[in-house]
């Protein structure tokens, strides 16, 4: 038997034994015939400080860095922080804002290097890196987590997962407030444009020893966040 | 081949070895209370929990009822994103597909990141017959791993091993520049595990994972993960093979916003846990750039003609029943033989592999109820538990295996009904009961009826019939004239 005809058959057989399985569903039911009630919060009622400072402590709670500054100060506090860890190579998505930038290119030992989809860098160079600089697609205040959906001033998957630190930009109206209110943000770019998706809540974990939790097992061992308050003018 | 989880041991055997472990039994008793501290303290930050639960439980019903339409559309999606989809009608054909897959690539080795599915089929087993290493990156799956044992708890499977058997696990099988200078603290074995496995990832081409979620309307698929092994498997190798149950499937991306909230908080106890992945079929430069999607049925179909049984299917593996469950707590996950263990495990694997393998399973349980209570999609576990004893019941007169001990439990439960209906007979019983269980009390408990009724007693401790009964301590307070209100109030 060929292996066209083998699954061909799994699949009819399958098909066949779950029509049988399923005899009590009366033939003209439909799908949206069976009720769902969507009896849960939709939209989040805090204030919109409210929502940013829960970001902010449920970021922590789950031992990530965070600052926050005005879009003013955002070149400089990268700059700050890169040299607090004395870094000296950082990786970048190429669409990175130059702007963002400005205060590491001021300082000769920080050396940047940009990946993308069509220029990537190797797993050794992301390996050999000090960390990554990037931005986000959105977060959420209510579980303290960051989205990363591949688009703008993210870059590839493998760059937020090699090196061992992670340097997240979140600007504060990128903060949603509630798990709902990003799932529905998100249909255009998984239904359109089919690009994948990435949730993270503070750095890698594992509880796997006697219940310690350990941060940081195979994933960035430290996350930082600095949250921005967009400024007048919109960086480029 | 045959499949891993066939219970060889009945509960009640298997159960006894684990209470004896008190090594286990601490271990146990200190992850189970922990967890569900952690879960109840998220669990009731949310006002809208309950919306949240029976909306999850009514988006799988209706995900089941039309399981065949959803399965079609999310073949269609997967492969209009780029994908590969295989079905798999039993165990054996789905390890077959898996290893064709890998042997197609030429390599002996894969990756792979911690799934049940994959475990209930056997599939690294299936894999080292055709020369193929599968490296589990799973921190806990890689001490069960490398101990060569099964795992105890769905969520956290090394739970019954401590700090310094790690150790020792580590030192006697990673390579020396790994465990150099290894000591036991937590941090240190977990970096042990990080440069163990960094060149694995790097190195493989294939992965193989299991499924959380997939959504028929539009392929994607998800994996939810704390360590980043799930993230490192799922991006790296250029070839991804993704096993997954037909029953995990949801209808639309919308309802991620359902089970993105009830998952994290029933099953780590975290608002969110660390890492999830979503991924539709392939991403140009990023990524793997070969998936394949194993639609697995293995029993699901059986249990899915099951009309109670059927909710069984709506779990998503979150370990809620195991950490709030007595009998599991006690016990821990092994006494179950069974790759689902818990309350869930007593319902789902006698449904998948039939209860005739599996007799022992539906019994494992006091119906206490505390799993329905803390399940995120609503299964009513005791429910399908009394469903499931009388179809073993029912199997074993049939069988004419009437020696049973649930026989003797329903010749008993006859004969108390036939005392407990009547007032003289029962009091007369009480009398007889205080007078003749002399013999049978030690330490103040029975731990040993004679004859038929041993069956009760192994697995239980009665307590002794008082010397004053109720009834006879009502009549000398309404002698002594004391009235109905104080008699509740003391």
């Amino acid at each position: 038997m060929s292996d066209v005809q083998q699954i061909g058959d799994a699949r009819s057989t399958m098909l066949g034994h779950i029509r049988a399985a399923l005899r009590d569903v009366p033939p003209t039911e439909r799908p949206e015939d069976v009720p769902v009630a969507r009896d849960y919060q939709q939209h989040s009622t805090a204030e919109r400080e409210a929502i940013i400072e829960q970001f902010i402590e449920f970021t922590v709670d789950y031992k990530a860095i965070v600052h926050r500054v005005s879009e003013a100060e955002l070149a400089h506090e990268i700059a700050l922080i890169c040299q607090a860890r004395a870094m000296s190579l950082l990786i970048v998505p190429d669409d990175l804002p130059e702007a963002w930038l400005a205060g590491i290119k001021e300082r000769a030992e920080i050396d940047t290097r940009a990946d993308s989809r069509t220029n990537p860098l190797s797993n050794e160079n992301l390996e050999a890196s000090d960390g990554v600089l990037t931005g986000c697609a959105l977060a959420i205040a209510q579980t303290g987590t960051i989205i990363l959906d591949s688009g703008a001033y993210q870059g590839r998957r493998v760059i937020t997962l090699i090196p061992d630190y992670h340097l997240c930009v979140v600007f504060t109206d990128q903060i949603v407030g509630i798990v709902p209110e990003a799932i529905r943000a998100l249909h255009p770019t998984i239904v359109q444009e089919r690009r994948p998706l990435t949730f993270i809540s503070g750095p890698s974990a594992t509880s796997d020893i006697e219940l310690n939790r350990v941060e940081g097992v195979h994933g960035p061992r430290t996350l930082e966040v600095i949250v921005v308050e967009r400024g007048a003018e919109v960086a480029a | 081949m045959s499949t891993v989880y066939i219970p060889m041991l009945s509960f009640t055997d298997a159960a006894k070895t684990a209470l004896a472990d008190t090594q286990l039994r601490r271990n146990l008793g200190k992850a189970t209370q922990t967890i569900r501290t952690k879960r109840a303290e998220v669990v009731h930050e949310m006002e809208d929990w309950q919306g949240l639960r029976e909306a999850g439980r009514a988006i799988k019903e209706r995900t089941l009822r039309h399981l065949d339409h959803y399965l079609l559309e999310l073949e269609q999606a997967v492969q209009q994103a780029g994908g590969h989809v295989h079905w798999a009608r039993d165990a054996a054909e789905a390890c077959q597909i898996v290893t064709r897959l890998v042997q197609q690539h030429e390599t002996s080795e894969v990756v792979k990141v911690k799934s049940m599915t994959t475990e209930e089929i056997g599939l690294n087993e299936a894999l080292a017959e055709a020369q193929i290493t599968a490296f589990e990156t799973d921190l806990a799956e890689l001490i069960i791993q490398l101990a060569n044992e099964k795992s105890s708890h769905i969520l956290v499977p090394a739970i019954h091993k401590n700090r310094s058997e790690i150790r020792e696990i580590f030192l006697d099988n990673l390579a020396p520049e790994h465990v150099e200078g290894l000591t036991d603290v937590p941090a240190d074995l977990a970096r042990a595990a990080r440069s163990h496995l960094r060149q694995k990832f790097l190195s493989a081409k294939v992965a193989i994972s299991g499924a959380n979620f997939a959504v028929a309307e539009t392929g994607t698929v998800c994996v939810v993960e704390s360590e980043g092994n799930g993230r490192m498997c799922l991006t790296l190798p250029p070839v991804l093979i993704s096993v997954m149950g037909i029953e995990k499937l949801i209808p639309t991306w919308q309802d991620f916003e359902v089970f993105m909230q009830l998952l994290p908080r029933s099953s780590t106890g975290e608002r969110m846990n660390p890492y999830t992945t979503f991924w539709t079929g392939v991403a140009a430069g990023d990524g793997p750039q070969e998936f394949h999607l194993v639609l697995l049925d293995n029993g699901r179909i059986n249990t899915l003609a099951d009309e109670i049984g059927r909710q069984a299917l709506n779990c998503i593996r979150c370990s809620a029943c195991l950490n709030i469950c007595p009998v599991y707590e006690r016990t821990g996950g092994h006494a179950y033989n069974s790759v689902y263990p818990g309350p869930i495990g007593a319902i789902l694997t006698p449904q998948l592999v039939g209860t005739e393998h599996a007799a022992s399973l539906p019994f494992a349980s006091s119906l206490c109820g505390a799993c329905y209570e803390v399940c995120p999609v609503k299964i009513n576990i005791p429910e399908v538990l009394v469903h499931l004893r009388a179809k073993v019941v029912r199997q074993h007169q049939k069988e004419r295996r009437v020696h049973t001990y649930e026989y003797q439990e329903g010749v008993v439960m006859k004969a108390l009904s036939y005392i407990f209906s009547n007032r003289r007979r029962y009091e007369a019983a009480q009398r007889l009961a205080l007078i003749g269980q002399w013999p049978f009390v030690h330490d103040g408990k029975i731990d040993a009826l004679p004859a038929k009724l041993s069956g009760w007693t192994t697995v239980r401790d009665l307590r002794p019939v008082p010397k004053q009964s109720f009834r006879d301590w009502w009549r000398k307070r309404q002698a002594q004239g004391g009235s109905t209100a104080e008699g509740v109030r003391s």
